[in-house]
C-alpha cells in the first residue's frame, strides 16, 4: 500500500504537478492570451484608416465645434496611451465602450446578440458532430466501399462550396420552394413578429427559423468531423485489442461501438472544442444570408462603418471564445486520455 | 436503423407544424403591411438615429413643421398650418394646427416644437442627427400654445424644409442624457399616422395605425418593418408572401420578378446622383493646396475633355441595364423644379476630346500616352468603392475610354471609408462620389462652395473642391431668395456654372427599384405622383395611402392552438420510439462484454 503512494507521488513530480498546477497553468495561459487579444484589439483597429469622428458624422455638414464635442465625448481628444489605459481600466470593469452607430453600450449590444449565435452555432455543431462521427465511423469501418467513397466525396464537396452561395441555394430550395418542393421554412430572421407570446408557439417559431441557417452550417462543417473520425478510426483498426475483442466472440457491431470508437474519439473531441471557438466567427456569412441577429451580423455591420468600439468588443469576445475553448479542450483531453496525465 | 429514420421524420414533422396546422382567418379584418428593410435601424431616438431606415420610421411617428407633397415635393403644411416672415426675413412665425394630439392624449403645441429645436441648439448630443437644421437659429420661442417664433442669424430660404422630428416635451424633458436614451419604452409617444408598439433589434419594428392622427387613421391597421441583411432573401420573401414590399433591388433582382404573378414592380426615379470627381487642385478653407491631385487636372480644358470622352449612355445601358437616366446637371430629374439639363451638353465625342487635349498642350508620346509639358506621362488614378459592383464596372469603361484619348488610368478600389477620407483630404485624381439630394437643393449645392472645403484643423464636407467666386455668389443668392421662381433660376445658373467648370462629371441618375404584392395591396401613394417611389419618401405618404385588398383584410393567421396539440403528439410519439430503442438495447446487454 505504501509503495503505491510513493509511486504515485513520483509520477506527479514527473508530470510537473497535479490537477491544481495543470489547471492554474492552463487558466493562466488563457488569461495572458485574453490580455494580449485586448491589446491587439485596441491597436489593430486604430491602424484602420479614417478619422473615427468623421465616421460618426458620415459626411453630414457639422461644425468644427460639434466635431470637437464628439471627440471629447468618446475620449478621442486624449493621447493614445491615455486612451489605452482608459480602455484597459474600463475593460476590467466589463465596460467595452459605446458604439458609434447605435449610441449604446457595446457590452449591451454584444449580450443581446450573443445567445442567438450560441443557439445557431450550438445546434449546428451538435448536428454536425453527430452526423460527422456517425458517417465517419461507418465510412472507416467499411473503408474502400461505395458508401465510404460516396460519403467522403459528398462531405468534401460541401466543405469546399462557398458558404454564401450554399446558403442562397438552400434558401431558394427550402425557403421558397422549387418545383414540387414547397417553401417550408422562413427565409430570414430569428422570429416572426406575430407569434403569440406563449412559450410553445415562441419555441416552435424560433425552431422553424433555425432550420435553414443551421442546415447550411451543418452542411459546410460536418466534413471535418467526418474526416478526422474516419482517419483516427482507420488507425485503430489493425490494433490487437480489437482482435482480442473479436476473439471473445463479440458481435462486429459491438466491437466497433464499445472498443474501437471510444479510442478513436480522442482527437475528434479536441477538434470539436478547438473549432467551437472558430465557428462563432464563421457564423458571419450564414448570419448575413439569413439575417440572423447574432454576433456575426453585428461584426459585419461594425466592419462596414467601421465602428471602432464595437469592432474592439466583438473582436475580444470572438477571440476570447477561441481561447476559452482551447483551455477547455486542454482540460478535457487530460480527463479523457490518461497518457496526457502521465506525460 | 429504421427507427432512427422514424425519429428524424417525427422531429422534422414537428418543425413543419405551424405550416401544417389548420389556418383560420384572423378576426376583425385587420390588414398588416410588411416591408422588407435592407438597412439597420440604428436608434429609436430621433435625435440620434440617422440611417435611412430610422429616418423612415421617425417620419411615421413624429410630426414635422412642414412636409413635402406627394405630388411634386412642394412644401405642404403639416403641424404648422400657416407661417409668415418678417420684412428682414430673419423672423419666422409658424401657426401650429389646433387639435393635434400626442398618442397619449396630450395636445401637441408650439411649446413642443420650441422645446425640440431649443434642445438641439443647446445640447450637443441632441444635435447629432439633425443639428445642421438649427445651425443658423438665433432663438426659438413659443409665446403661446399655437405660435412658434424662430429668429435666424442670416436670411435662410430653407426654413420650410426643417426635416427634424418634433418630440413631446412632457416625455423628453425627463430625459437627462439624450446620448444614452434608447427611447424604447413601448408604445413610443408620437403623433404621426403610426405608433411604434414593438421593436426587436435587427429583426423587426411593428407600428399600429394611430386612431387620433389628425388626417384620419391609415387604411392599414399595422405596419411592420422586417430586417433583411440580404436583398436576395428579401426578394425571396416577397415571392413567398412573407413580406409585401421589397426595396433597393438590383436590376437583376428587379428583372427576375417580372414574370411573377401577384407581384407588381415599381420603377421610380432615384434621389441619388452618381458622379466622377475630377480633382481641380484641392485646397483647404485657408486656400492652402492640399492632397495629391494631378496638376494637369487644374486645366479646365483637360477636365472638360475627360467628361467628353465618357459615354454616359453606355453606362446607363450597360451598368444600370437601362434603369436610369444619363447625367448632366447636379440635381436628379426627380426634383423637377430644380433639375437642370445643359443646353449645349458635351456629348460623347472622343475626337473632340482629343482635339481639346492637343490644344491644351498634352501631346501624345510614342506609346500613345499623352505627356505633360514637363514630359511626364498623363497617368491618373481612379478611386472606386471596392464594395460596390457598379463602381468596378464604371471603372473599367472609363479606363478604356480615357485610353482612347491618350490618358492612362489606374483603378484604385478602396474601402468606403477610405473613399471618404481621401476625397476629404484631396488625395485623388479621379474618384467616384454621389449624394442623395433633398427636395430642397441647398444641402447638395453647398458641397461645392469654397466654405465647404476642409478647414486646416479638420471639419468641412467638400465634394469636388470647386472653389469659384461666381458659383459662390449664385449659391448665396439662392439661399437668400424667397421668390420661388427666382430661386429656381439661381439654382439652375449655379448648376450651369458647376457644369462649365467640370470639376466633376455627373455620370447618371439611378432609378429606385421596388416591388410589392399586388394581390394584397394597391393604391400606394408614390412620391412624386409620376415615376415616384413607395419607400424612403420625404413624408409618410407611401404607407399611409396603402389600400389593402380583400385578401389582405382576411389574412390567414397560423393557428397555434392546433400547432401546440400536434407538437405534444409529436413529442409523445418520439418519446415512445426512444423508449422502445432503449429497451431493445437493454435486452442485448448480456451480449456486450
Amino acid at each position: 500500500m505504501a509503495d503505491v503512494t510513493v509511486e504515485e507521488r513520483a509520477e506527479h513530480v514527473r508530470s510537473g504537478g497535479g490537477w491544481p498546477g495543470y489547471l492554474a497553468r492552463k487558466l493562466g495561459g488563457g488569461l495572458v492570451s485574453v490580455f494580449l487579444v485586448a491589446v491587439l484589439g485596441f491597436f489593430l483597429f486604430r491602424v484602420l484608416p479614417g478619422d473615427p469622428v468623421r465616421t460618426m458624422t458620415r459626411g453630414a455638414p457639422v461644425s468644427a465645434e460639434q466635431l470637437e464635442q464628439l471627440r471629447q465625448r468618446f475620449g478621442l481628444d486624449q493621447p493614445l496611451w491615455k486612451q489605452f489605459v482608459d480602455f484597459l481600466g474600463a475593460l476590467l470593469r466589463g465596460d467595452l465602450g459605446t458604439s458609434y452607430t447605435y449610441s449604446r453600450p457595446v457590452a449591451e449590444l454584444i449580450a443581446e446578440r450573443f445567445w442567438p449565435t450560441v443557439l445557431l452555432v450550438g445546434t449546428a455543431t451538435v448536428l454536425a458532430v453527430v452526423l460527422g462521427l456517425w458517417i465517419g465511423t461507418r465510412a472507416a469501418w467499411r473503408h474502400g466501399s461505395g458508401f465510404d467513397k460516396a460519403s467522403t466525396s459528398i462531405a468534401l464537396t460541401l466543405w469546399s462550396v462557398p458558404t454564401f452561395w450554399l446558403g442562397l441555394i438552400v434558401l431558394m430550395v427550402f425557403g421558397v420552394g422549387v418545383g414540387p418542393i414547397p417553401g417550408l421554412f422562413p427565409v430570414g430572421g430569428m422570429s416572426s413578429p406575430d407569434t403569440p407570446a406563449e412559450l410553445i408557439p415562441q419555441v416552435l417559431d424560433v425552431a422553424r427559423h433555425l432550420v435553414l441557417p443551421s442546415l447550411t452550417m451543418v452542411a459546410v462543417i460536418y466534413a471535418q468531423y467526418l474526416m478526422v473520425m474516419r482517419s483516427s478510426l482507420l488507425e485503430e483498426m489493425g490494433a490487437d485489442y480489437l482482435t482480442t475483442a473479436r476473439a471473445k466472440g463479440l458481435r462486429e457491431d459491438l466491437v466497433r461501438r464499445r472498443h474501437a470508437v471510444p479510442n478513436a474519439l480522442l482527437p475528434t473531441v479536441t477538434l470539436i472544442f478547438l473549432h467551437l471557438g472558430l465557428v462563432v466567427g464563421g457564423a458571419i456569412t450564414v448570419e448575413t444570408v439569413y439575417s440572423w441577429p447574432g454576433l456575426g451580423l453585428l461584426t459585419f455591420e461594425a466592419l462596414r462603418v467601421p465602428d471602432l468600439p464595437l469592432l474592439q468588443g466583438t473582436f475580444i469576445v470572438l477571440a476570447g471564445s477561441v481561447i476559452v475553448m482551447n483551455v477547455v479542450a486542454d482540460l478535457l483531453y487530460r480527463v479523457l486520455d490518461p497518457r496526457v496525465r502521465a506525460a | 436503423m429504421g427507427r432512427r429514420i422514424l425519429v428524424a421524420l417525427v422531429v422534422v414533422a414537428g418543425l413543419l407544424v405551424p405550416n401544417a396546422a389548420v389556418a383560420q382567418p384572423a378576426t376583425g379584418g385587420a390588414a398588416k403591411l410588411r416591408v422588407a428593410v435592407p438597412q439597420q435601424i440604428d436608434s429609436l431616438n430621433p435625435f440620434l438615429g440617422y440611417s435611412l431606415a430610422s429616418t423612415d420610421l421617425f417620419r411615421l411617428i413624429y410630426p414635422t413643421l412642414t412636409t413635402y407633397s406627394p405630388q411634386d415635393f412642394s412644401v405642404t403644411p403639416e403641424l404648422a398650418e400657416s407661417w409668415e416672415t418678417s420684412p428682414d426675413k430673419l423672423t419666422w412665425t409658424f401657426h401650429i394646427r389646433p387639435g393635434v394630439q400626442w398618442t397619449d392624449g396630450r395636445p401637441v403645441t408650439a411649446r413642443d416644437a420650441a422645446y425640440t429645436y431649443d434642445r438641439m441648439m443647446h445640447d450637443p448630443a441632441a444635435a447629432t442627427a439633425n443639428g445642421n437644421f438649427v445651425e443658423n437659429f438665433e432663438s426659438v420661442a413659443a409665446p403661446d400654445e399655437s405660435t412658434l417664433v424662430i429668429r435666424t442669424k442670416t436670411p435662410q430660404a430653407t426654413m420650410l424644409a426643417i426635416d427634424a422630428p418634433i418630440v413631446p416635451e412632457h416625455v423628453w424633458s425627463q430625459v437627462e442624457d439624450v446620448a444614452g436614451f434608447a427611447n424604447d419604452r413601448m408604445p413610443v409617444v408620437g403623433s404621426g399616422p403610426f405608433e411604434l408598439t414593438e421593436y426587436e433589434p435587427e429583426q423587426y419594428a411593428t407600428l399600429r395605425a394611430n386612431p387620433r392622427f389628425w388626417r384620419g387613421p391609415a387604411k392599414i391597421s399595422e405596419l411592420q418593418f422586417v430586417q433583411f441583411k440580404n436583398t436576395d432573401a428579401s426578394v425571396q420573401a416577397l415571392r413567398k408572401g412573407e413580406v409585401d414590399v421589397a426595396q433597393k433591388l438590383t436590376p437583376a433582382q428587379f428583372d427576375a420578378l417580372a414574370g411573377e404573378p401577384d407581384v407588381a414592380q415599381v420603377q421610380g426615379q432615384g434621389r441619388r446622383f452618381f458622379e466622377m470627381l475630377i480633382n481641380p487642385g484641392a485646397a483647404n478653407s485657408a486656400g492652402a493646396p492640399i492632397g495629391t491631385g494631378h496638376p494637369a487636372l487644374r486645366d479646365v480644358r483637360v477636365r472638360r475633355a475627360i467628361d467628353q470622352a465618357i459615354d454616359k449612355q453606355a453606362l446607363v445601358d450597360r451598368v444600370l441595364t437601362g434603369y436610369g437616366q444619363v447625367g448632366g446637371g447636379y440635381l436628379p430629374p426627380i426634383f423637377d423644379d430644380y433639375h437642370w439639363a445643359p443646353q449645349q451638353p458635351r456629348r460623347f465625342d472622343p475626337a473632340a476630346a482629343n482635339a481639346q487635349l492637343d490644344e491644351a498642350g498634352y501631346r501624345r508620346g510614342p506609346d500613345g500616352i499623352r505627356r505633360t509639358p514637363q514630359g511626364e506621362p498623363l497617368n491618373l488614378g481612379f478611386m472606386l468603392h471596392a464594395s460596390t459592383s457598379a463602381d468596378a464596372q464604371v471603372g473599367e469603361f472609363v479606363k478604356r475610354w480615357l485610353a482612347d484619348v491618350g490618358i492612362a488610368v489606374e483603378l484604385e478600389p478602396v474601402s468606403d471609408n477610405q473613399v471618404n477620407d481621401r476625397t476629404t483630404a484631396g488625395d485623388f485624381d479621379l474618384a467616384i462620389s454621389g449624394w442623395s439630394a433633398n427636395p430642397d437643393p441647398d444641402y447638395v449645392l453647398r458641397l461645392q462652395t469654397c466654405g465647404s472645403r476642409p478647414s486646416p484643423e479638420g471639419g468641412g464636407t467638400p465634394d469636388s473642391f470647386l472653389c469659384d467666386q461666381v458659383y459662390d455668389d449664385l449659391y448665396a443668392r439662392q439661399l437668400g431668395e424667397f421668390d420661388p421662381a427666382k430661386r429656381i433660376d439661381l439654382v439652375k445658373r449655379a448648376q450651369q456654372r458647376f457644369y462649365d467648370q467640370a470639376t466633376a462629371s455627373v455620370l447618371y441618375y439611378q432609378n429606385s427599384l421596388e416591388a410589392h404584392r399586388s394581390d394584397r395591396y394597391s393604391g400606394f401613394t408614390t412620391q412624386p405622383a409620376a415615376e415616384g417611389v413607395i419607400t424612403g419618401q420625404q413624408g409618410y405618404w407611401g404607407y399611409y395611402g396603402a389600400q389593402p385588398t380583400p385578401a389582405a383584410m382576411n389574412s390567414q393567421d397560423t393557428d397555434y392552438g392546433t400547432a401546440a396539440l400536434v407538437l405534444v403528439g409529436v413529442v409523445v410519439v418520439a418519446g415512445a420510439v426512444i423508449v422502445l430503442v432503449v429497451r431493445r438495447r437493454r435486452a442485448t446487454v448480456d451480449e456486450r462484454e
